[in-house]
């Protein structure tokens, strides 16, 4: 498994904001992705409609998620493929390493995947002598710098071209020292060189699945760059990694939701390359892989059905929820400390490693809700980090300051006479305390909250001083 | 084993046991009709604008179009793209019946061969099967006539396509895929592979900045045959 750094959120976020390249890399890239997609939307009429349809297709589906596996599983095999069905991660990455070596197979290609992550699967393969080659642009560069996706969708969103810049020149050392990349092109350029002659070599081709069609036993992969069709088109063997959650009954169910996927992603009507494998290659095809595998991973999530994280199974991907989020856009996506970044990793970190290991991940949010506004699939997704902090309380796992605190509130708050004589005390203070400014940038007992962070104070009385007037003057 | 593990613990969740037989039906039933959800309203056009639409999608999304009154002028337009490309007048091509009857002779400066595509190959001419306006997508099909590696290994990839050929929206295709197309393995219709493809392949890896031609090919272009009277442009 990735090694998991979500214990230590606080000090992750702490060293992410000051971090000026993050920093820096967060501020160009941020506002092109809200805009984008505002675009977009704002292009199809019938969004908001399609959100709808989404989220039923995909209730649907989870409401009979045996039978449309099964479905898919058969129709998979009658294309002449094999379904590979996988309890946990390591039951994936043994079937995985098994096909490889069937293949004798000494290096892989692999297109983006983010349940390949989760798995682990580049290390097993590299321990076992196969060699993973990633081939999405941005998957690249990490891979060369033994990093993390810091983005589902932009793996590198935490770089500058400095950087890229730096990393070409020190990991492609047969390519003149003095080369000059003028533009990101080139950069672009040179991966593109590089690449083709691993594209070629590979002996077995390895990609995710954004969807996966129980109609027709097809995988589908989404893509701009073309790297995943070359991936899954070249080499002799094609694996498809999915989790369970990935399927939807029909053609038409999988149509719809690609409506909303490219839009809420990137802000593009549709993604250059959909691609539906079925199989491996017919009779009379001149190229495609002979063999077709799909290897079929649950991981927990089976678990997370009937369970008030099942909604979480609707997730496509996209990644508007950690675009939109201001805890995402201050601290970027390593600081979540796995796999899953942002309101969603949020949410499926605590079901999948567990809440006493990511539980401070649900308590990094500010509530504002624009993760729930912009998910296609209307998660909802601050709900479900309530849940999980109620099972944090549940569980002792709370802080016990943040427990005694908590406490003192709830007695206070069952005694109406005491709660608003203090409240009307604290308002007082506060006022006080500001001596006319409009928030406080310190507090006394409570430097460690106001540290990065201003308190706003009360404007009016109290809640019930100003109710108590509004009554008056009806 | 796995597969009964997971779908036990799928069925303990959903307080059920396996479907029983009826409801099984009625899900069978949704997968035999496989109905259409909600279609854009932007596609639902006449055909002459239709195929407009088609047309300014494409290059919206930094594909060419040129336009051919009949299949007779296919060779020409590609080899007026070639040279105004500054490309050599080479290409594989696929081995498709239709683009094998065009009069390539007339223009033999062009080389060419029917097969799959290699590595070294710049230039690629591959068989349009359909196409959605919605988008200003192709519908490629893999095929004997129809190989994969043509989308994917050339510089250049140009696409003839019958005017006829361009549908709406993506469920419209889908259609023409299941009412044409017999697998020889599953007896369905899904080929091994289709790609549906929007303009050139690009990446917006490095600073969130679009460049085109990432791995796939940098240019495309669409050689498009009016071959259906009722989708020319109103005069």
């Amino acid at each position: 498994m990735v090694q998991i750094t979500s214990p230590a959120f606080k000090q992750n976020a702490a060293r992410a904001l000051a971090d000026a390249g993050l920093q820096k890399a967060l501020g160009k890239a941020k506002g092109a992705f809200l805009q984008r997609r505002a675009e977009a939307v704002a292009r199809l009429p019938e969004f908001e409609q399609l959100r709808d349809i989404g989220r039923d297709i995909k209730n649907h589906t989870l409401a009979n998620l045996d039978f449309y596996l099964e479905t898919f599983a058969a129709n998979v095999e009658r294309a002449g493929g094999k379904v590979h069905w996988c309890s946990t991660a390591e039951d994936a990455r043994a079937a995985v390493l098994e096909i490889c070596r069937q293949a004798g197979a000494r290096t892989v290609t692999k297109g983006k995947s983010m349940i390949s992550e989760e798995i682990a699967l580049n290390d097993h393969l590299e321990k076992n002598g196969v060699t993973p080659v990633e081939t999405d642009l941005g998957e690249y560069i990490i891979q060369l710098r033994k990093e993390h996706p810091s983005h589902i969708i932009a793996p590198a969103f935490h770089l500058n071209r400095e950087d890229w810049e730096a990393d070409f020149r020190r990991m492609h050392t047969d390519l003149p020292a003095d080369r000059v990349f003028n533009e990101r092109r080139d950069i672009l350029a040179e991966a593109r060189t590089k690449l083709r002659e691993r594209f070629i070599a590979a002996d077995v081709g390895i990609t995710g699945a954004n969807f996966l069609i129980a109609e027709t036993g097809s995988s589908v992969i989404v893509t701009n760059e073309g790297n995943g069709d070359l991936t899954q088109t070249l080499p002799r063997v094609h694996i498809a990694l999915a989790s369970i959650e990935k399927v939807v009954p029909t053609l038409e169910d999988a149509t719809s939701l690609l409506r909303l996927l490219a839009r809420s992603a990137t802000g593009q009507d549709f993604s250059v390359y959909t691609t539906f494998s079925t199989g491996g290659r017919r009779p009379g095809d001149l190229d495609g892989p002979e063999e077709y595998h799909v290897v079929l991973i649950d991981n927990g999530r089976s678990n997370m059905i009937g369970s008030e994280f099942q909604e979480m199974l609707r997730c496509i991907r996209c990644a508007a929820c950690m675009n939109h989020c201001p805890v995402y856009g201050a601290t970027g996506g390593h600081a979540y400390g796995w796999v899953y970044p942002g309101p969603m990793g949020s949410v499926l970190t605590p079901a999948l490693v567990g809440v006493d290991k990511a539980g401070l991940l649900p308590n990094a949010s500010t509530f504002c809700g624009k993760c729930e506004s912009v998910c296609p699939m209307k998660i909802p997704l601050p709900n479900m980090m309530r849940h999980w902090r109620e099972r944090e309380f549940e569980r002792h796992l709370t802080p016990a300051t943040v427990r005694s605190n908590l406490a003192l509130w709830a007695w206070v708050a069952q005694r109406p006479g005491l709660y608003r004589f203090a409240t009307k005390m604290a308002v007082g203070t506060l006022r006080l305390l500001a001596q006319g400014k409009g928030a406080l940038r310190s507090m006394p007992f409570a430097g460690g909250w106001t540290q990065g962070r201003d308190l706003p104070v009360p404007e009016g009385g109290t809640f019930m001083d100003r109710y108590a007037k509004m009554q008056r003057g009806r | 084993m796995s597969k009964d593990a997971i779908l036990g613990a799928i069925r303990r969740g959903l307080k059920r046991g396996p479907l029983p037989a009826d409801q099984r039906a009625m899900l069978e039933g949704r997968l035999a009709t496989h109905p259409r959800h909600l279609i854009p309203q932007r596609s639902r056009l006449p055909r002459p604008e239709q195929v407009t639409l088609f047309v300014k999608n494409v290059e919206k999304e930094f594909g060419t179009v040129a336009r051919v009154a009949s299949a007779a002028e296919v060779p020409g337009a590609v080899a007026d793209y070639l040279a105004q490309q500054n490309l050599a007048p080479r290409f594989v091509l696929a081995p498709n019946d239709e683009l094998a009857a065009l009069p390539w002779a007339e223009k033999p400066l062009l080389e060419f061969e029917a097969r799959r595509a290699q590595p070294t190959d710049t230039v690629s001419v591959q068989h349009g099967f359909a196409a959605i306006a919605e988008t200003g997508t192709l519908m490629l099909p893999s095929d004997p006539q129809r190989p994969t590696t043509l989308n994917l290994l050339a510089e250049t990839e140009i696409v003839v396509l019958r005017a006829s050929r361009i549908v709406g929206a993506y469920e419209e295709a889908w259609d023409r895929l299941r009412a044409e197309r017999t697998d020889p393995v599953t007896g369905g219709f899904m080929p091994r592979n289709v790609m549906l493809v929007t303009g050139p392949s690009r990446s917006a890896d490095i600073e969130q900045t679009l460049e085109l031609g990432a791995h796939g090919p940098r240019r495309l272009h669409i050689v498009l045959v009016d071959d259906d009277p009722a989708a020319l442009p109103e005069a």
